[in-house]
């Protein structure tokens, strides 16, 4: 392959420079001992100490993983489920039409997920809060564990179930030790993306999320339209570093998956 | 093989119940609120209202920053998949494209409040320049630009997805057969990549019809889209009949766009 020349680079250099430099601009400031993020003065660590000390805030961060973890596991087993029974369907038209509909929610602009959850909450009497965050996070995160799992189900050769089927296994042997196995990256693929998700949503949650529960997302809105804090610039200093942990791990995991043990490629 | 086994019923409800509770059943409800006032009266107003020029300007304008936005998103990302599909590393280059997506939104609209600040860095930047002082925040083009930075990641993915796939064979046969780079990219990259670049379309244009908060953040209240308008009319004013009929003009919006932009050979899943 031939190397890239001069002017690719620079554009591709550009391009990552602006991609990163605001995260790394609120980074930056997180250490300032001044009040904005304008006037560097000298390095600090109170306000991550702000950050640790606030317990307002702390709760909101548990909260906010604690609604992450419960809503990607539940979607996860659901979206699977899903993914199954789509996959087992026999008639075409009627598994397109399913595939459609679960693809409604991941093409929906946040604002009319998060009003019609709202209507649909208040008519039927879910009080908002934790409960009403939690069910529409594993609501938005079902299709995305489906559209993850579903190739990886297409993908496998059904001659592998025939195959279990004629050595004797049964329905529920050939579910545990063969698809389920066998679709074990799709699925790990789907949770951490539900994960991620449910961390990053804001329009969703701000929609029904009532007084009293708040979601890391929620707050920082809230903060943020109040003007600069630098405590913000800490907890994004932070979550940046989770993330990138969090990346690493799941690139880590990613090629692990694909060197030798797997059966294809 | 596949058996008549009753239990396979059994074991799909509850994303059967899923589907009907929280794909058809949000959408029935926001069609029927839509019929209402807000005293409760069944009515046909918010229709008419919606047809009145505020709307019409609003849906309008939105549609037009929207356009913007896709259209910038889109320039930037297409020579950048274009060049990581080049790169040595393209998957570990791709990750790194892809990891600011996964910073919080709305950190990353923040950063902006302070990089475009009267006394932030850009400012400084035009200053030493010469352009000196400008009001960069709570203006369109602050809006433009923010959502565009959001958008580049989600619309370089299917871009390069598709890049990536082509044959290099494909390329050597058209230089072969004599055509130069711009005939080549016209005649036979371009259209191997019109679903990534339709897929692109799609997942930026219909979020940027209804981003609500950065034109909040950034664009104080000079930028109106459509979400912004249901964000107001559901929990500002409180009227629902009203946010419930713009959601059903976005909803019928977003379903002209999956036309648009679906490819012929259809299905999301490839």
């Amino acid at each position: 392959m031939k190397k890239l020349g001069i002017m690719p680079r620079t554009y591709l250099a550009a391009v990552f420079v602006i991609l990163y430099a605001p995260i790394f601009y609120l980074i930056y400031y997180s250490f300032n001992s001044g009040g904005g993020m304008s006037h560097f003065e000298s390095f600090t660590l109170e306000h991550y100490q702000a950050v640790f000390q606030d317990t307002r805030l702390l709760i909101i961060v548990l909260n906010t993983v604690i609604i992450a973890l419960l809503s990607a596991l539940l979607s996860t087993t659901i979206g699977v489920i899903g993914a199954l029974a789509i996959y087992f369907m026999k008639n075409k038209s009627a598994r397109q039409t399913v595939l459609s509909l679960n693809n409604i929610l991941i093409v929906s602009p946040d604002v009319i997920i998060g009003a019609s959850f709202l209507i649909l909450f208040t008519l039927i009497g879910v009080k908002l809060g934790f409960a009403s965050v939690l069910i529409s996070h594993i609501a938005f995160s079902i299709p995305i564990v489906v559209i993850m799992v579903l190739p990886k189900l297409l993908e496998m050769s059904t001659t592998l179930i025939d195959a279990a089927l004629d050595l004797g296994a049964s329905r529920k042997d050939v579910l545990t030790r063969v698809i389920l196995p066998y679709i074990k990256p799709g699925i790990f693929a789907g949770f951490f993306l539900a994960l991620t998700y449910s961390l990053d949503d804001f329009a969703v949650t701000f929609f029904v999320t009532g007084n009293g529960f708040s979601t890391l997302s929620v707050e920082i809105y809230s903060m943020a339209r109040t003007g600069i804090t630098l405590t913000i610039n800490a907890l994004s200093g932070l979550i940046f570093l989770i993330t990138m942990v969090l990346v690493l791990g799941y690139y880590i995991i990613g090629n692990k998956a694909k060197s030798p043990q797997g059966v294809k490629k | 093989m596949r058996s008549k086994n009753p239990l396979r019923f059994i074991y799909a409800t509850p994303y059967a119940a899923w589907l009907l509770l929280f794909v058809l059943a949000p959408i029935a409800v926001i069609v029927y609120y839509s019929f209402f006032d807000l005293s409760g009266h069944l009515t046909l107003a918010n229709y008419r209202n919606f047809f009145t020029s505020i709307y019409f300007k609003l849906t309008l304008s939105s549609f037009w920053y929207a356009f913007l936005i896709t259209f910038f998103a889109l320039l930037i990302s297409y020579p950048t998949a274009y060049f990581l599909t080049k790169t040595k590393h393209k998957q570990l280059w791709l990750l790194l494209i892809i990891i600011p997506s996964w910073i919080n939104l709305l950190l990353k609209t923040y950063a902006f409040i302070g990089l475009m600040g009267i006394y932030g860095p850009i400012n400084g930047f035009l200053e030493a320049v010469g352009i000196g002082n400008q009001q960069i925040l709570f203006t369109d083009f602050s809006f433009v630009f923010v959502s565009v930075y959001i958008f580049i990641p989600f619309m370089i993915l299917p871009i390069f997805n598709s890049l990536d796939k082509i044959n290099p064979t494909l390329l050597d046969a058209s230089k072969d057969l004599g055509a130069n780079a711009w005939v080549t990219f016209k005649r036979v990259i371009w259209p191997m990549t019109t679903d990534g670049v339709k897929s692109g379309i799609q997942v930026v244009f219909i979020p940027a019809l209804s981003l609500f908060m950065v034109t909040r953040l950034i664009a104080g209240n000079k930028v109106m889209t459509l979400g912004t308008a249901i964000e107001q009319q559901f929990l500002v004013t409180q009227n629902w009949g009203m946010g419930s009929t713009i959601a059903v003009f976005l909803i019928i919006f977003m379903f002209l766009i999956m036309i648009l932009t679906s490819g012929k050979k259809g299905g999301i899943i490839k």
